[in-house]
């Protein structure tokens, strides 16, 4: 309607619109200017990773240096440890806790006890909204060889105290524990409002058949929620690479960084701590592509399965 | 009319019912060992070695890092940071959302397209930290309140949300002699107000919860917010809560369990009280998120 009011393209017909609607403008230039400066302006900054960037030289007359610093990362003897440690530990995430707040939610759904079900989802959320910090010190509280509870426990019942924190073979369970531990209750809610939509009638219908709970549950409900669970898992895959970065940072010390350092706790620590700016972009660089190409493909495999993808 | 329940039925309930209270008790357990634990002597700590509900209750803990300036200023810290950051968070979601939830908008599809972009791809730790260097931003609260201020995610949520508004709404104010800065504030905001609370919410917990912006961005440590601290004297353990001097300088002692868990205590206490004003919205929050726009 509005649009037809200035059908010509004549400048002051482009100008008046411009005015009419010059408040809106006003409205979005500073989140624009946000995106602009926080977003894109370091996009542009990845160019150091082709150049040796010199903070005193600054980015224009730093020397060009092409693909260097990749070649370098390639050879490097760390970037197979650093690409099996992120496979291992995010194979690790969607094996054994993607699964879980499916299983819970299916759980919650089938209680009958409204009052319990109410407290047990308000108890399983509560994790969600700690810092990693927090549950990162609970689990130093709990595993730790001075007077930590595991420990004093193995110790009362016979065992050995096991130097959890500081050892390579428990790093990745203890990694994904701390997170089923924190994400799972959360995880549930995506689920429970997809069960939520199931049509009462259908369990009805199932029962009038003589179908038992598990049928019920396994003819009625899983298919219901089927979908939801496909697009989780595919933009789970999405994301692969991305485990979970402060909890592996706050987790990562000098005795298991042999399993644990992946790729964002190495650019911090050869970027940030040694300073090896363009090197570590690099690094960075490298992640991101293979996260876009994760991100478009799972992408696509989404609008394959009949999904509507995520943009 | 209800069906009796089988025997199977009935046997597969109980086994349910069970199974979630596990779960639910197996959550809860490490927040009761730490908060009793807070509350305990040192000698029962050392003695039993682990408590759910100490003989004998004490404040030392709690009078100790209370006593102590790190804490009480990092606190203050984070209490700052949490609300002048989520009052920037959602000035400037609102007042970027709306436009972009505006049908007569010109360029609205690029600048939807620009910010959709940034979920997908950025430039890295790196080059951002570049960036907040080149600013001026290293350590000032700033960089904890700035670099953040927009969640794309959020953006796009709050703009579907302004988009189902009744379009009359806007017809009728210009009628009025509304300008849009006016039905944006006077109308708008107002009928936004409980998707701007579960919003508020979701920022103030992100901003409570801030650490590695800040071991990026400061290395002031009188500045450093609460989750910074915890993580020295839980995690590194490598200074005492009263040396405020230097933290990683002067080696101290490594604080007591009590001590430890009672400053794991006060820096999560405040997102628990917040919590149940928060868990009547979030269920809505998170499936707003699945609109599609």
């Amino acid at each position: 309607m509005k649009a037809q009011a200035y059908p010509a393209a004549k400048p002051s017909a482009w100008m008046g619109r411009f005015m009419r609607n010059r408040w809106l403008y006003f409205m979005v230039f500073p989140g624009l200017l946000y995106f602009l400066v926080f977003k894109y302006w370091p996009m542009y900054g990845i160019f150091i990773a082709f150049k040796d960037y010199q903070p005193f030289l600054g980015f224009w007359d730093s020397p060009f240096v092409g693909l260097k610093h990749f070649e370098r990362f390639f050879s490097d003897s760390n970037f197979l440890v650093l690409f099996r440690n992120t496979l291992i530990l995010a194979t690790y995430n969607i094996l054994f806790f993607f699964p879980l707040p499916i299983v819970i939610a299916l759980m919650l759904n089938e209680l009958r006890q409204e009052f319990i079900k109410r407290t047990v989802q308000t108890l399983v959320y509560i994790p969600h909204f700690m810092s990693w910090v927090v549950v990162v010190g609970i689990a130093y509280i709990f595993l730790t060889t001075e007077g930590g509870m595991v420990n004093e426990l193995l110790v009362r019942y016979g065992g050995e105290k096991i130097n959890f924190l500081v050892s390579n073979e428990w790093f990745r369970t203890i990694i994904t524990a701390e997170v089923i531990w924190k994400e799972t209750g959360w995880g549930t809610i995506i689920f429970l409002a997809a069960l939520a939509g199931v049509d009462p009638q259908l369990y009805e219908a199932a029962r009038m058949d003589g179908a038992n709970r598990l049928r019920q549950l396994w003819h009625i409900t899983l298919p219901a929620i089927r979908s939801t669970i496909i697009i989780l898992l595919i933009l789970r895959l999405g994301h692969f690479l991305d485990t979970g970065f402060e909890q592996i940072f706050l987790m990562l010390n000098a005795m298991n960084r042999e399993v644990g350092e992946v790729f964002d706790t190495y650019v911090y620590s050869v970027g940030i701590s040694q300073g090896q700016y363009s090197f570590s972009t690099a690094v960075g660089l490298f992640k991101s592509v293979i996260g876009l190409i994760l991100v478009v493909v799972s992408n696509h495999l989404a609008k394959k399965f009949g999904e509507e993808g995520i943009y | 009319m209800p069906i009796k329940p089988s025997w199977g039925s009935r046997i597969f309930d109980s086994l349910n019912v069970t199974l979630l209270l596990a779960f639910a008790l197996i959550t809860v357990i490490p927040f009761i060992y730490v908060i009793a634990g807070s509350f305990a002597t040192q000698k029962e700590l050392l003695q039993r070695g682990f408590i759910l509900f100490p003989t004998e209750y004490t404040l030392d803990a709690y009078k100790y890092i209370f006593s102590t300036p790190t804490l009480v200023r990092s606190l203050l810290v984070t209490v700052y940071i949490t609300v002048v950051g989520t009052l920037i968070n959602i000035f400037f979601t609102c007042m970027m959302a709306y436009p972009l939830a505006r049908k007569d908008m010109d360029f609205r599809k690029p600048i939807l397209l620009l910010v959709v972009f940034t979920m997908l791809f950025g430039g890295g730790m790196i080059p951002t930290f570049l960036v907040v260097k080149q600013l001026g931003m290293i350590n000032t609260y700033w960089s904890l309140l700035i670099p953040g201020a927009i969640s794309a995610f959020n953006l796009i949520i709050m703009r579907n949300f302004f988009q189902q508004l009744p379009d009359g709404l806007e017809e009728s104010a210009k009628i009025d002699g509304c300008n849009d800065l006016g039905i944006f504030f006077r109308i708008v905001l107002p009928l936004s107000l409980p998707a701007i609370a579960t919003f508020s919410l979701f920022y103030a917990v992100g901003h409570w919860n801030t650490f590695f912006n800040a071991v990026l961005y400061i290395n002031d440590h009188t500045k450093w917010p609460i989750q910074v601290l915890l993580r020295q004297i839980v995690i590194l353990a490598s200074g005492g809560v009263g040396d405020s001097s230097s933290m990683e300088a002067d080696f101290v002692a490594p604080p007591e369990q009590s001590v430890k868990m009672a400053v794991i205590v006060v820096s999560t206490l405040p997102i628990l009280l917040v919590y149940p004003f928060l868990q009547k919205h979030f269920a809505k929050g998170v499936l707003l998120g699945s609109v599609k726009g």
